[in-house]
């Protein structure tokens, strides 16, 4: 295993071979050389965590890795596209399953993505200006962020409780909106349970991000359109909302990358079995491959969704960077 | 896009020659080895009311063993929502204790991995031999006509448990022994604005544990002889059914325990907002809750007609825990020592006592500890009228399709849709599907 | 809190604004502060209570959670465990993802597209499938070399590092390209290596930045379940896992749950609030480039 790790260097050859000459050349080969060298550690660490297991990952989704193999998983016969036919025939119970869940986990990344973003960025812009207690908003609004998330997804699970949850207190016991208490961990609810113990947890993070942006932006900007007659509303959507393209473009791409393939919440909130209304697909894989010892299913499913995410990363990112420089991403 | 091309291309070829080394990886070593005969691990589950208290129940015992045979046990207390996954991710890389405690119902599917060292007659013989323990319990220990991957550590049974109170009140003088009476009972409860009978139909497990009851009471089993599922047979449906019309059809269980799944039965059992509770071993857990031991009865789970017994009148699972000795430990003997301590009658006795679970040992079991009226219907159960959840290697599969099944039905009587022989077969059969092919 | 950096609307905002802003965040603060709330009063509540019907203001209240919750679960440990891991994973993270994004930014080399786009992608990868392959590897590693990366604090914090790593090397990548240029050419010229540029100029030009990508890198440590679930013991067990503790086969601990949890919240959350100033400046410069 060893070797593993030495390896990567090869591709940046020129660092291990210039180390030696630096010294007595410290122009042109330093300056070619330590780039590389900057970049090894980080290089290394994504090779061992990253990389390197996401291989493993792609080999074992070609396996029949069931309990009868994986205590020595060398042996585990070959199974070509075998899993990937499982999971992806469609009119099957396992593919139909995946396909559901993928279409639940859509559904949920969008409105998920969506309100932390606008939740996050209207926040942002109504506490651009000073008022008395912003800064005690700001504190508060970090809270969730800050919870570990098993304390935060627990609470919610305490609250959404059928018999003695708050959220049945309150619409039920005191409100009279419903005629019955609602099921929110269990059936159609449970969709939005997660939804908004997902979005509670998450649009502090938008909303960081947006005010940081936000103090970015030239008081110039504003002056000149305030000259102009435009209004609080015109403001935001001539000048606000352009100037926070590029942050957006980075903030909404990890939202959406993140709330795909978060497995914590659902996993805190339902348990193993998620209801079908709210299962989103990393539990699925999960169930797949580690509920049901079948982790090469689970890792073709793995696959298939690190296929699409690609897709859609790259189309995102072709369409967002129209027009702006793109040599960091 | 041409970049993120490359850049696949590059981690791809980057990395499988690496990958290739690591995928030699897995453990290769076959059996266990005694190279290091001074220490073990040992995973222990989490029995009682916290980790800490197992450390307190745990930790004197194993002192006692390190005074016999100057073995050091390092003791680590598993939460049960860590302990299957860590069980797997051992097998995997062969790294892993020495010793642990496996969910019984687990046993064959572990077998299966080969990750456990099989109890034959001459490793039986070094724990003093195979007919120390009850039967029921050596049934769940692992597939049939295989050596036992494990040994019986405690054994736990389903009963009835009733509040005493409630009962009167609705003037129940004896707690029901079939359904039937359960049902009519729960309407007398009712009346008196009480909740019959507790459930915890979110809980997978729990949810196999009943309808492998009832099904066994309608004469069917889940697997067929050969080991294939067998779930769509009307049987079972009828037996699955029945159990989700408590909820749906009898109204005995009240809908919110269809969410259910952290036990909240029990606390609605112990605040007296309940009647009843079919639950393993619950003494130590109503007493946790304040619940006085006056204040409950206890009795065996119903059944369809008659007297509990085998077969048709079976009223509980097999339930308990499972001491295995993971086959790749570099310290065999040792390991065998410390399984032979602990299934000893001395332990048996204090263990299953701190536990308040009955031992699978016989020399130990007919200790007058294990005699008062709660333990005697355990007991009883335990000797008579049990039965092994199916030890098939795909049993974890099992739970999880069927008891995701019942889960979704319990969904769909909570929320009011209609729970028909046609709704439950179709469930069944969506379960049936995922199970591996074989 | 530092308003004055806060850029200001000429205009007086219109009473329209003013009052679809109170009403807005009075909105939002509620559905932040109620689960807050639930947490505060059923950290203070017997068992018994919180198992009851729910109610907005408790019966009686004890302080009986608070001096439970260190025996339930070794909670101290496992706050120190979370704590070192998630300081070092932080430390080590910011390290590296200043020299990764310092060579990106301010060098041309070959390679630079694939790398950016490399650590891109990992991002895309669900976690699930990781976790098996990571654990094969750490316990070869260990076997070939007799590290133990597996079940210490020294893998977690390997793994939680590189967790962190994508997001924060290009969060980085964006706030040093906003360091003007010749402000390290000048220091080259100084005579100052690239290093000493690195450390004299960039990194002090660019330490909000650098603040709000240690902040991010530090919740990631925090908050993980699934890796620390199976990549620790007893002795190396984190918090996001120690809290499951208080839910046991029996019985379920609400009260010490919240109890616990606003305990071990409460220093993160005093953290932030100093490190604010830093991060709302911070992360301005990154983003927009």
């Amino acid at each position: 295993m060893t070797t593993t790790t030495l390896k990567e260097p090869v591709r940046g050859s020129s660092t291990g071979a210039a180390a030696p000459e630096q010294r007595r050349r410290p122009g042109r080969i330093r300056r070619i050389g330590l780039p590389y060298l900057l970049l090894l550690p980080a290089l290394l660490l994504e090779l061992l965590v990253h990389l390197v297991p996401m291989v493993i990952g792609i080999v074992m989704s070609f396996k029949e890795l069931t309990q009868f193999y994986i205590r020595d998983w060398g042996t585990a016969p070959w199974t070509g596209f075998g899993n990937y036919s499982v999971s992806v025939d469609f009119d099957a119970p396992v593919g139909k399953a995946l396909l559901h869940s993928f279409f639940v986990t859509v559904g949920f990344t969008l409105l998920s993505v969506g309100l932390c973003w606008l939740i996050g960025t209207t926040a942002a812009i109504y506490m651009q200006d000073t008022f008395r207690g912003r800064g005690l908003l700001r504190a508060l609004f970090l809270v969730p962020y800050a919870l570990p998330v098993y304390a935060a997804v627990i609470t919610w699970v305490f609250m959404f409780q059928h018999d003695n949850g708050l959220v049945n207190h309150v619409l039920h016991d005191q409100l009279h909106l419903t005629d019955k208490r609602s099921f929110w961990l269990i059936g159609d609810n449970s969709f939005w349970a997660l939804l908004i113990t997902h979005v509670w947890k998450g649009w502090p993070f938008a909303f960081l991000i947006v005010m940081a942006g936000l103090q970015n932006i030239p008081k110039e900007l504003y002056e000149a359109a305030a000259l102009d007659g435009a209004g609080m509303l015109q403001q935001i959507r001539r000048i606000t909302l352009p100037s926070l393209r590029p942050v957006n473009q980075v903030l909404v791409l990890v939202l959406f990358l993140w709330t795909f393939n978060d497995f914590n919440t659902p996993y805190v909130l339902f348990g193993k079995a998620a209801p079908e209304a709210a299962d989103l697909i990393s539990v699925h894989i999960y169930q797949a491959s580690f509920v049901t010892w079948n982790f090469g299913t689970g890792s073709a499913m793995s696959v298939l969704l690190l296929l699409f995410l690609l897709v859609v990363t790259g189309v995102y990112l072709v369409f967002t960077s129209r027009g702006r420089r793109t040599g960091d991403v | 896009m041409r970049s993120i091309r490359a850049a696949a291309v590059g981690a791809v070829t980057m990395s499988l020659a690496l990958a290739a080394t690591a995928c030699g990886g897995g453990s290769s070593s076959g059996g266990g080895s005694n190279d290091s005969p001074k220490t073990l691990t040992y995973w222990a589950s989490n029995q009682g009311a916290s980790i800490a208290i197992d450390k307190k129940v745990l930790q004197p015992e194993l002192d006692k063993f390190e005074k016999q045979t100057g073995i050091k046990v390092k003791l680590e207390v598993v939460p049960w929502s860590d302990l299957l996954n860590r069980i797997l991710t051992a097998t995997t890389s062969g790294q892993g204790p020495d010793v642990l405690n496996i969910g019984n119902t687990w046993s064959a599917s572990l077998q299966a991995t080969g990750a456990l060292l099989p109890w034959d007659a001459k490793n039986f013989d070094k724990i003093g031999g195979k007919d120390r323990f009850v039967d029921s319990a050596l049934g769940s220990t692992g597939a049939e006509g295989k050596d036992p991957a494990a040994v019986p550590l405690y054994s736990m049974a389903y009963a009835l448990y009733y509040n005493k109170e409630i009962f009167a009140d609705a003037g129940i003088s004896k707690p029901p022994a079939t359904w039937a009476e359960l049902i009519a009972d729960g309407k007398k409860i009712k009346a008196k604005g009480k909740s019959p009978l507790g459930a915890e139909g979110a809980n997978v497990s729990e949810n196999i544990h009943h309808v492998f009851v009832f099904a066994k009471q309608h004469g069917a089993d889940f697997f067929t002889a050969d080991g294939k599922p067998d779930f769509t047979n009307p049987k079972i449906v009828d037996a699955v059914k029945q159990y989700v019309d408590l909820m749906a059809k009898d109204k005995v269980i009240p809908t919110g325990d269809a969410e259910y799944a952290q036990n909240q039965s029990v606390s609605d059992f112990a605040k007296g907002r309940q009647a009843m509770l079919l639950w393993q071993s619950a003494a130590a857990n109503l007493k946790s809750q304040g619940m006085s031991e006056d204040k409950y009865g206890i009795a065996p789970v119903p059944v369809q007609s008659g007297t509990p017994g085998t077969g048709a009148q079976t009223n509980s699972m097999v339930a308990g825990i499972n001491l295995a000795v993971f086959k790749n430990t570099d310290n065999l003997d040792g390991a065998t020592k410390f399984v032979k301590f602990m299934t000893s009658d001395a332990e048996q006795k204090i263990l299953n006592t701190a536990y308040s679970s009955i031992p699978p040992v016989k020399g130990a079991q007919s200790d007058a500890a294990f005699n008062s009226p709660s333990n005697a219907v355990l007991k009883q159960t335990l000797a008579t009228s049990a039965a092994a959840l199916p030890q098939v290697a795909d049993e974890s599969q099992f739970e999880t399709a069927v008891g995701t099944a019942v889960k979704e039905l319990f969904a769909d009587a909570a929320a009011g849709r209609a729970v028909t022989t046609d709704s439950v077969k179709a469930k069944l059969e969506k379960a049936q599907q995922q199970m591996p092919m074989k | 809190m530092s308003d004055a950096r806060v850029s200001k609307s000429p205009m007086a905002p219109p009473s329209s604004f003013l009052w679809s802003r109170r009403i807005f965040l009075t909105l939002l603060t509620g559905f932040v502060l109620i689960p807050v709330y639930v947490m505060v009063s059923s950290s203070l509540k017997p068992l018994a209570d919180v198992t009851g019907k729910f109610r907005w203001l408790p019966s009686g209240l004890t302080i009986r959670p608070y001096i439970d919750i260190w025996s339930t679960v070794p909670l101290a440990k496992y706050f120190m465990n979370s704590l070192i891991v998630a300081v070092s994973a932080t430390v080590c993270s910011v390290v590296v993802a200043v020299f990764a994004a310092y060579a990106v930014s301010r060098y041309n080399f070959r390679g630079k597209r694939v790398f950016t786009v490399t650590v891109l992608s990992t991002q895309m990868f669900p976690g699930i499938l990781f976790l098996l392959p990571l654990f094969l590897l750490y316990v070869n590693i260990g076997n070939a070399t007799g590290i133990a990366l597996f079940g210490s604090r020294g893998g977690l914090i390997l793994t939680y590092l590189t967790f962190s790593l994508p997001f924060s090397i290009w969060m980085l990548i964006g706030y040093f390209d906003s360091v003007p240029r010749d402000l390290d050419e000048a220091a080259l010229v100084d005579g100052c290596g690239p290093l000493g540029a690195l450390f004299r100029i960039v990194v002090p030009a660019a330490i909000p930045g650098i603040v709000a990508v240690a902040v991010y890198a530090f919740m990631t440590a925090w908050g993980e379940v699934l890796f620390a679930s199976v990549m620790t013991n007893d002795t190396t067990r984190t918090l996001a896992v120690g809290l499951q503790g208080y839910s046991t086969l029996n019985d379920v601990y609400w009260n010490q749950i919240m109890a616990a949890s606003l305990v071990v919240s409460v220093p993160v959350v005093a953290g932030f609030l100093l490190l604010q100033r830093y991060l709302v400046a911070g992360l301005t410069a990154g983003a927009v480039k």
